[in-house]
């Protein structure tokens, strides 16, 4: 009886791990869209807004988007931080902007505009992530 | 590029506000609440910051 519910479970399980993994990875890619995809509409499309808004906003203010480099771990967790906004910074590389003005008054503010955009994206992601195992 | 550093402080506050009053409430009124005292937060705390370092050489 026990092996008999088990393998009944299987496909259930694997089911909902192909969801979750689904939610997270369009959460990512597309700010929002994991909130979108499970109702929460307002919060949604408050985070497709907004997020984007905020990074190309660090755009416009000659911020970088770091490279991956080991070499230097403040670099290398900054790069971290811009690539958790996903689509738009693949946008961004696309259109070779981000390339950063060190001498520009608002580098840094670009940069942090950036990086947070990015962070506050993964954010959204891990409560998309609690939505959909039934948390919130 | 010329650009209020006030104006971007107050805008940076005011997104960082705006997502996390959605993450943490559910209710627009409770998001709203909670938005305000944030970026009320970020702002004031920004102000008295800034004053308080003005007497230090950097």
């Amino acid at each position: 009886m026990g092996t008999k519910s088990t393998t009944a479970e299987r496909p259930r399980a694997a089911a909902e791990l192909g969801r979750l993994t689904l939610v997270c990875v369009l959460a990512w890619l597309i700010p929002g869209a994991g909130h979108l995809l499970q109702g929460r509409r307002g919060k949604g499309l408050v985070f497709l807004v907004a997020l984007p808004l905020m990074f190309a906003i660090g755009l416009w203010l000659q911020g970088r988007l770091f490279p991956l480099e080991l070499s230097d771990p403040l670099v290398f967790l900054g790069a971290i931080a811009n690539r958790g906004i996903g689509a738009p910074y693949f946008i961004a590389r696309l259109l070779d902007v981000g390339a950063g003005t060190v001498t520009d008054a608002s580098y840094e503010y670009g940069n942090t505009f950036l990086m947070t955009a990015g962070l506050l994206n993964l954010l959204v992601m891990l409560d998309a992530f609690d939505v959909a195992q039934g948390r919130k | 590029m010329t650009t209020s550093h006030v104006l971007l402080m107050a805008l940076f506050a005011l997104f960082v506000s705006l997502v996390f009053a959605m993450l943490l409430r559910d209710e627009p009124r409770e998001q709203l609440k909670t938005g305000g005292m944030m970026f009320a937060g970020f702002v004031v705390a920004a102000y008295v910051l800034g004053w308080l370092m003005f007497p230090f050489p950097l």
